[in-house]
């Protein structure tokens, strides 16, 4: 018996020496070899895939690749930005073959994604979210989208609809991408009307139902009528302004089945697009950079179709800001601007476009906005 | 403010409303446990039988397109629960927390696997009975839309707190709970008196999670209970075992709860992280004030693990 095992762990051992000799030799011309022989790509997803948020925008963006020939794509949900992340990943490394992954929450960067990359520099990593720096391992890819511009558009129409000039917007966690954000729906917002208001709720954390519930039921008692989000799943905000009777703008994916009366427009990633096009790239053998942006030009992020409740000046209104951003002229923080304590947080004459890295680590909310970052 | 606006008045009309709103869970589990504790055993594990119930509801209802139907499901799934915990604890030898414990794991678990498929639909929710139709502020009238649930539990705990003084089956609960050795002179059976006590215990905390799943927020999602079942267990031994007193404190930690969105939503922006934790304060302060290093906490079954 013990002979037998013996025998069957060398030739284990002899065939995974000519599988790595085998996977060395195809490396070498790597996008040919992986368009020759398939091409296995991980996602690891905080939480679950149809959540009506920021998962399922992810999920959707795997879905579109499924389709493609040779792509066989791998999935595991619910995975915690804790050391949990590196273990689903060497799995699908070690187990499924995973050359491509996409780690696609935020906090799975640093340091479990980066920690990866170097231990395996021949698989390719795709992290949403994350800032990549010179220096950083060169596999460690970070995208992400500039959805504050569609954020923008979702103000405007936001601005047309409200009739009593208050809006309100669910937040999670007053960090730079949310702060982003609220601030560029509030400037879209008094774009249309200098006198509108944005009040703000900082739940607190990423997925917190009954807290979200009772944050949009507070907001609709201080006559706020129209809402949106940032947060994981919005489906209970926007479940919940629609039980009360004033309108809604989406995030992440369409949230339009859930408030058909009350869903204006809504901010969405395009991730189909994306994802598509990243592999397209790796296919074709191109390098990939370190650090991927894209907004409205580039189809990273996009909106959702009107609503019927969005009258006709709003949508002629919002279509030509959006006709300037798709060539990418149009600059939403153009100074000056003040924050929401009377200082001056980008002087006059100065604009930081879209692409500005100092708009990444937002720390302030314009004048308009009802609510603190602290 | 504009005339349609609440202003300051919003504050303690979202606390009242949400004290109404989200108390519901609460007051289910903690009645629940409540019978269960009297009887002389502890279960942790009602937050697995409350995040269970909130799927097996929720399920139910998308399947069969009957909220009442879900409510029944949830109640036999947290009842089952329940009897699991007191078939295994009346093996000898066996920790009623620690099991609590691991049913509490096991339940969340068991509700994520099954409950994959219900996160997308829609499921019929439970209707809600307008007692604010004498108002004309449509913030009244909101706060005063009143679940049949809620309705329910208010008809529940006076008769719980009756029974257990003037009924036959209340006295033998608590005769069990305060002495199994004067239970078993008397001919009843601990054990199966704690079985039905679990079980009772186990399916009032399933209704409470078709509450959260059915009607507020309303959807099932795996982040649905931020540990209400856990809390309401707590919240038992600060009511003092009396089903009353656990009326009281859901309807307060409720109200605790709304207070942090509800300061917020008027314009107190600074320190929210500590508002929101004020329902968690408040029950550290009330703990502290009313308890006694002398004495035993009143009110407390004598054969209860933790107070033993």
């Amino acid at each position: 018996m013990s002979h037998d095992f013996q025998l069957s762990r060398r030739s284990l051992l002899m065939g995974m020496v000519a599988g790595s000799a085998g996977m060395l030799a195809q490396s070498v011309p790597f996008g040919r070899a992986l368009a020759a022989s398939g091409l296995t790509v991980g996602f690891i997803y905080v939480g679950p895939r149809d959540d009506y948020g920021y998962n399922q925008a992810h999920a959707q963006g795997a879905a579109a690749l499924k389709s493609l020939p040779g792509i066989k794509v791998t999935e595991e949900e619910n995975v915690a930005e804790t050391i949990a992340v590196e273990k689903t990943m060497e799995s699908m490394i070690n187990l499924d073959g995973a050359k491509l992954i996409f780690p696609t929450s935020f906090g799975y960067f640093d340091p479990f994604v980066l920690k990866m990359a170097r231990k395996y520099p021949d698989v390719t990593f795709m992290h949403c979210g994350g800032l990549w720096k010179p220096g950083l391992p060169a596999n460690a890819h970070s995208y992400f989208g500039y959805i504050d511009e569609a954020e923008y558009l979702s103000g405007i129409v936001a601005a047309h609809v409200s009739k009593k000039k208050k809006l309100g917007f669910v937040a999670a966690k007053p960090i730079p991408q949310v702060l982003r954000n609220i601030n560029s729906f509030t400037l879209g917002a008094r774009s249309v009307d200098p006198a509108i208001t944005t009040q703000v709720i900082f739940t607190g954390d990423w997925s917190l139902p009954v807290k979200e519930a009772e944050a949009t039921n507070s907001l609709a008692d201080q006559g706020v009528d129209v809402f949106t989000c940032h947060v994981d799943s919005p489906k209970v905000v926007i479940e919940t302004a629609e039980h009360r009777g004033a309108f809604t703008c989406g995030y992440h994916a369409s949230q339009a089945t859930l408030a058909p009366k009350g869903y204006l427009t809504g901010a969405e990633w395009n991730w189909e697009k994306v994802y598509a096009g990243f592999i397209a790239d790796i296919l074709a053998g191109k390098t990939l950079p370190g650090l991927i942006r894209g907004g409205l030009k580039e189809g990273t992020v996009r909106t959702s179709p009107y609503g019927a409740a969005v009258p006709a000046a709003a949508r002629s209104q919002a279509d030509a800001v959006k006709a300037k951003f798709e060539p990418g002229d149009f600059v939403i923080y153009k100074g000056p601007i003040k924050d929401n304590k009377g200082q001056t947080v980008i002087a006059g004459g100065v604009s930081q476009g879209q692409t500005d890295i100092a708009l990444e680590s937002m720390n302030y909310l314009v004048e308009g906005v009802v609510g603190s970052v602290a | 403010m504009e005339s349609d606006a609440l202003g300051w008045w919003g504050v303690p009309l979202a606390v009242i409303a949400g004290a109404i709103r989200v108390s519901t869970p609460f007051f289910f589990v903690s009645l629940g446990e409540c019978v269960t504790e009297r009887s002389g055993r502890i279960n942790l594990g009602l937050e697995g039988t409350l995040v269970m119930g909130a799927m097996s509801g929720y399920g139910t209802a998308c399947l069969s397109g009957s909220p009442w139907l879900g409510i029944l499901a949830a109640g036999c799934a947290g009842g089952l629960f329940g009897i699991l915990h007191a078939l295994l604890c009346s093996l000898p030898r066996v920790n009623d927390i620690a099991l609590g414990i691991a049913l509490m794991l096991f339940g969340t678990g068991l509700a994520f696997f099954l409950g994959k498929p219900f996160i997308q639909p829609k499921a019929p929710g439970l209707p809600s009975i307008d007692l604010g139709w004498w108002s004309s502020l449509p913030q009244v009238r909101s706060a005063l839309e009143v679940n049949v649930l809620f309705l329910a539990g208010i008809a529940a705990a006076p008769l719980l707190a009756w029974g257990f003084r003037n009924s036959r089956w209340g006295m033998i609960v608590r005769m069990v709970g305060d002495s199994s050795d004067a239970a078993r002179a008397m001919g009843y059976s601990p054990d199966r008196v704690r079985l039905l006590a679990t079980a009772f215990g186990g399916f009032m905390a399933g209704v409470g999670g078709s509450f959260l799943s059915l009607y507020y927020p309303g959807a099932w999602s795996e982040s649905l209970s931020s540990g209400q079942g856990i809390t309401a267990v707590a919240l038992v031994i600060f009511a003092r075992w009396n089903p009353l007193g656990c009326f009281w404190a859901s309807l307060l930690f409720g109200g605790a709860g709304a207070l942090g969105p509800a300061l917020q939503s008027v314009g107190v922006t600074e320190g929210y992280y500590l508002f929101n934790a004020a329902p968690y304060m408040l029950t550290l302060l009330i703990l502290i004030l009313s308890s006694s290093s002398r004495r035993r906490l009143a009110g407390a079954p004598a054969e209860l693990s933790v107070t033993r």
